[in-house]
């Protein structure tokens, strides 16, 4: 998009008629997006009479289950982004910089991931990490316990673990077009002078990893913040986030100005989370 | 080459190995087995059927297959038109008005799905703009959630694009309509194919904003297979997600094909 706008205009281009072209896209955004998104503000701050009311956005602010999705969702996200991160540095290097044969598919593999419906992960882990898991159930014949010892799917780490596979990806993608652009010479020059693996990494690939860690990473921040089917499909009723908590209030409950009030701070704090991730990713040119 | 010994090398890839194998290889192999599995309380099923797959073809599936289909087909050709048509008409904006404009594009990908579907039924629940409980206001909410994946790559391929070609055609005496049509699209046609597929794909398993707003009688894949799974009946969710998956990974390919026949 930054780039579109420093292409040369061509002088037939400036003319003016041109200029209205973009007013039937903007206009159907406009009344499809824009405007539903002005009514929910709007919602969040009007009581069922219609008079301005910032009573009930006061209370829901202050209300317990208000907090524990927000601190939820705080929780599951940077722990989720900490563990994309990890993940995806780990497979970049290998992929990357120890290649075998096979490495250029597997890579792939991995990308089309972003395709699949995330919830799809949550479903295979309640096959394998579940109650009645292949995990547990194995655990429990090999030294016969009586109850199922892995007990984590149903928590916070549960949806951790599920988003970090499913958002890896997202980190990985730009740390390889990075890493494709490190100088083979110069690793190899540093490893004939002696300079071990971890060295290297730390010296030589990680500072030209860092824009690309930056932007995948708050990606991931935005992505996670807003992850809904994990959640739905994990089921489990201690891990509440905004998105479910607003899917609760207006589907089950009916309560729409407080789901209204939800999604306004969960919209809020989308959208700053979307001012760092284009400031990182135009700053650092990924 | 990073790391030089055998042993080292043998001892890393084993680690990527497990890692891999856990995280991404172990979700798809187990959805599949259990899509197959005809009773799982140990490690392994007892035993192998396509009970499930018989069972979800009697059911809802091919409805929900339908449904999906047709949502992601109408939401991705509109999603098409209306981005290329916006990053071709941002390309004869001056720079403030097309990056400012060009961000406002970007935004609905930022902002949480559910909360899309809470708008498009707040907003359009009365007269005279009554979508709500029709099929239409399930496009919309697709529509908007794509758009900006779209946008932004037929924005990317634009950029990529030499500018030579529509200078070369316009000096020639090519009129502006006859160059987009001539020229610039055919140019954008792999970008412009990549856009659908990916679209395609995300409207195939869009849940957040679909829950929301869909009406009874238009159930795409991923609501019933929540419904499925809510119900306990994880094993026909299974097979059902693997059609999905199937039908994803096809139509990726067959569009990655036509692309690839496109450039050549």
């Amino acid at each position: 998009m930054a780039d579109a706008a420093v292409l040369p205009a061509t002088p037939a281009a400036r003319r003016a008629p041109g200029r209205f072209w973009i007013v039937p896209p903007a206009a159907l955004l406009a009344l499809l997006f824009f405007y539903p998104l002005a009514l929910i503000v709007q919602q969040a701050f009007l009581d069922d009479s219609g008079m301005a009311n910032v009573a009930e956005f006061v209370r829901v602010l202050h209300a317990r289950f208000f907090l524990n999705a927000l601190i939820n969702t705080i929780t599951i996200s940077v722990a989720a982004t900490a563990g994309c991160l990890i993940v995806g540095l780990v497979l970049g290097l290998i992929l990357a910089f120890v290649p075998f044969p096979g490495s250029g598919v597997i890579a792939r593999l991995i990308d089309t991931f972003i395709a699949l419906p995330t919830f799809l992960v949550t479903l295979a882990f309640t096959f394998i990490y579940g109650s009645a898991g292949m995990l547990n159930a194995g655990l429990m014949e090999v030294f016969s316990l009586q109850a199922p010892p892995v007990d984590f799917l149903y928590s916070t780490w549960g949806v951790v673990l599920a988003e970090v596979t499913v958002y890896s990806p997202f980190v990985l993608r730009p740390l390889l077009a990075a890493f494709s652009l490190v100088d083979r010479g110069q690793i190899e020059a540093a490893s004939v002078l002696g300079a071990r693996p971890f060295r290297i990494v730390r010296q030589v690939i990680l500072p030209a990893a860092v824009p690309a860690l930056i932007a995948g990473g708050s990606l991931c921040l935005l992505l996670t913040v807003n992850e809904f089917g994990i959640v739905l499909f994990i089921g489990a009723k201690g891990v509440i986030t905004l998105p479910l908590l607003i899917y609760s209030k207006a589907i089950q409950e009916s309560a729409y100005q407080v789901a209204c009030i939800i999604a306004v701070i969960n919209i809020a704090l989308s959208l700053g989370l979307f001012g760092l991730y284009r400031f990182a990713a135009g700053r650092l040119g990924v | 080459m990073l790391v030089w010994s055998r042993s080292g090398r043998m001892l890393i890839w084993a680690a990527f190995a497990l890692v891999f194998g856990v995280l991404f290889l172990a979700p798809l192999a187990v959805i599949l087995l259990s899509s197959l599995a005809d009773q799982w309380n140990g490690v392994l099923p007892s035993g192998l059927t396509f009970e499930h797959y018989t069972d979800v073809a009697q059911g809802a599936a091919w409805k929900a297959v339908k449904a999906s289909l047709i949502t992601g087909f109408l939401a991705s050709a509109l999603a098409l038109v209306s981005g290329t048509w916006a990053a071709l008409a941002l390309r004869i904006q001056d720079a403030t008005l097309a990056r400012v404009l060009g961000v406002l594009f970007f935004i609905p990908s930022a902002v949480p799905s559910v909360s899309v579907g809470l708008g498009l039924l707040v907003a359009f629940s009365h007269p005279p703009l009554l979508l709500n409980g029709t099929i239409a206001i399930v496009m919309v909410a697709h529509f908007v959630l794509i758009s900006a994946f779209t946008f932004g790559n037929v924005s990317a391929g634009l950029a990529r694009l030499s500018p030579d070609f529509e200078q070369v055609a316009s000096s020639l005496g090519a009129r502006p309509a006859y160059r987009l049509w001539h020229v610039t699209l055919p140019l954008l046609a792999p970008y412009l194919v990549a856009a659908f597929g990916l679209s395609f794909a995300l409207s195939m398993g869009e849940l957040g904003a679909t829950v929301m707003v869909y009406p009874p009688g238009w159930v795409t894949l991923p609501v019933s297979i929540f419904s499925l799974t809510d119900r306990g009946d994880v094993f026909a969710g299974a097979a059902l997600t693997i059609i999905l998956v199937a039908a994803t990974l096809v139509l990726l390919l067959g569009l990655e094909r036509l692309a690839g026949r496109q450039t050549r």
